[in-house]
């Protein structure tokens, strides 16, 4: 499928999406409630069929975070990136374990680098940091830790 | 029936396996729930070697931050640096003379060999054979002197910068590899004869954690890992990047999906990073091996993604530039990381003992995992 055409393709599954411009990839803006929805409709519709996240993030932009998601699909070698802007405080967004099982892993990866909290995660509990670093979110732009940190 | 008292069934019992333990190749901790000798469930605990690349990478230069890199995947250091020096070229829109581009598939095949000959030693001997070792180290010793005269590096070689490589290769470097590619050809029939013919050893990998092409994809599986279950991933054939799509090579398949097939897959690809090499070695243009950049690099605003194949699988490099001259936002996506999620799956209901096949065809390198 060409880009024009999975653009089209989206749009009429989803009429309330919006495209960002100027990316490697085609990608879609996204409300965090409703991601969840939205993914189950790019993972099962036909014709898209993304069933390969193969990279899925998040970034801090000090005033908001950004979780960034990157869809490939086998079967028809198309690829999206889904954004999803979050609150600074308590940000919070649905689970996709359940849909792509990577997502396991990566979102506890961002639950203890940023601090977002995946509803409905199955086992959101640190996975890269020891014990004791809950609430302390390295990746953030403000974390600041005088003996672990060097500056240059 | 068994007794549940809190989440552990009664009769179950948890062992941990590392972070010091010989079958995990690094400092791997695996949390493992049994029940007489079968696996209930597998949970790694990372972390042991974290170092929290991405943040160091944040304040690094976009020349500087490559270094970092080859510490993640020791065994793929060329290709993670040539990753981040196409992300940088990307954004930047830099031209690599043809020469550079030969040079950085040359030193990524070599590389690819180099990490599946480690790979298959240490697999034999997690099997308990230690032989084989020994065998894998002599030719991958032949590539770490190839590397050392033209890198200055055995391990590690930070080579490949922003518009090229570092420096031009050295004159015996020709003349090595296609050494090596005799010395590699008179060898490769020892490595089937001691173990992929051996009895012993396929009983021990056939039937051994297994998982679906289906799986693979959902656990994000890439590389050999997934290629074993059937699933094409090959990012050289599928978005070709540097010269791939001009050579001629074979994306191996297995369909088994057991570690038998993940290890047929690794045998079977060094094969055709040696026809790589052949193809390239004599044909190596004439020119520049590095493009004129600036002193002081700056990515305009934007984000930026690489992905490349390294021995491990699909390793990618999300950039977002703020229009500085250091990286924004750097994550790095590692094959390792996703191909480990699938092991509890994997692990379910075989036997402890058939746990070391089935780490020891993921290829785990925990420095890739852990970042």
């Amino acid at each position: 499928m060409t880009i024009e055409a999975l653009k089209e393709k989206i749009t009429a599954l989803l009429p309330s999406v919006l495209f960002e411009e100027g990316g490697q990839w085609p990608t879609i803006l996204v409300e965090p409630a409703d991601w969840h929805k939205v993914a189950v409709l790019l993972r099962q519709d036909d014709s898209l069929s993304f069933d390969f996240l193969f990279c899925l993030t998040c970034i801090d932009w000090k005033t908001h975070l950004t979780m960034v998601y990157h869809l490939d699909a086998t079967s028809y070698r198309h690829n999206l990136v889904v954004k999803v802007k979050l609150e600074k405080v308590n940000p919070a967004i649905e689970t996709v374990s359940d849909i792509w099982q990577t997502a396991n892993f990566h979102e506890r990866e961002v639950y203890e680098m940023f601090g977002v909290n995946f509803l409905n995660h199955p086992d959101l509990r640190l996975l890269i940091l020891p014990d004791g670093w809950e609430g302390k979110n390295p990746l953030l732009k403000d974390f600041e830790d005088p003996i672990n940190m060097i500056k240059l | 029936m068994v007794e549940e008292i809190g989440s552990t069934a009664a009769g179950d019992i948890i062992i941990n396996v590392g972070p010091q333990h010989p079958a995990t190749h690094g400092v791997l901790h695996l949390v493992i729930t049994i029940n007489g000798e079968t696996i209930q469930k597998v949970e790694p605990h990372l972390g042991y070697i974290h170092r929290s690349i991405e943040k160091m990478c944040e304040s690094l230069t976009y020349r500087q931050f490559i270094y970092v890199t080859s510490r993640m995947d020791y065994l793929s250091s060329h290709i993670n640096n040539h990753a981040c020096a196409l992300c940088v070229e990307k954004g930047l829109q830099i031209e690599v003379p043809s020469r550079a581009q030969v040079i950085r598939v040359l030193m990524d095949e070599l590389t690819r060999i180099a990490s599946h000959e480690l790979w298959w030693g240490a697999m034999a001997m997690d099997l308990g054979a230690f032989t084989p070792f020994f065998h894998a180290f002599r030719e991958r010793e032949a590539i770490n002197d190839i590397m050392e005269e033209t890198c200055g590096a055995r391990l590690t070689m930070n080579y490949m910068v922003p518009g090229g490589v570092m420096q031009d290769i050295h004159p015996n470097f020709q003349r090595r590899v296609k050494e090596f590619i005799a010395l590699f050809k008179s060898k490769v029939n020892e490595y089937n004869e001691l173990v992929t013919g051996n009895i012993i050893f396929q009983n021990r990998m056939k039937g051994v954690g297994n998982l679906s092409a289906a799986d693979a994809i959902s656990f994000g599986c890439t590389g050999p890992t997934a290629r074993g279950s059937g699933v094409s991933c090959d990012i050289r054939k599928l978005y070709p990047y540097e010269i791939y799509e001009t050579l001629n090579f074979e994306e191996i398949l297995e369909t088994g999906g057991d570690s038998f097939a993940r290890y047929m897959v690794r045998v079977r690809e060094m094969s055709q990073s040696i026809s790589i090499i052949e193809q390239l070695i004599d044909n190596i243009p004439e020119g520049d091996f590095q493009a004129k950049t600036k002193a002081v690099l700056k990515l305009p605003k934007g984000e930026f993604y690489q992905r490349v194949e390294t021995a491990r699988g699909e390793f990618g490099v999300y950039m977002v530039s703020e229009g500085g001259t250091t990286p924004y936002r750097i994550k790095y996506r590692s094959p390792g990381f996703s191909n480990l999620s699938a092991l509890d799956h994997m692990a379910r209901g075989s036997k402890l003992g058939d746990l070391v096949a089935m780490m020891g065809t993921l290829d785990l390198v925990i420095p890739d995992i852990d970042r």
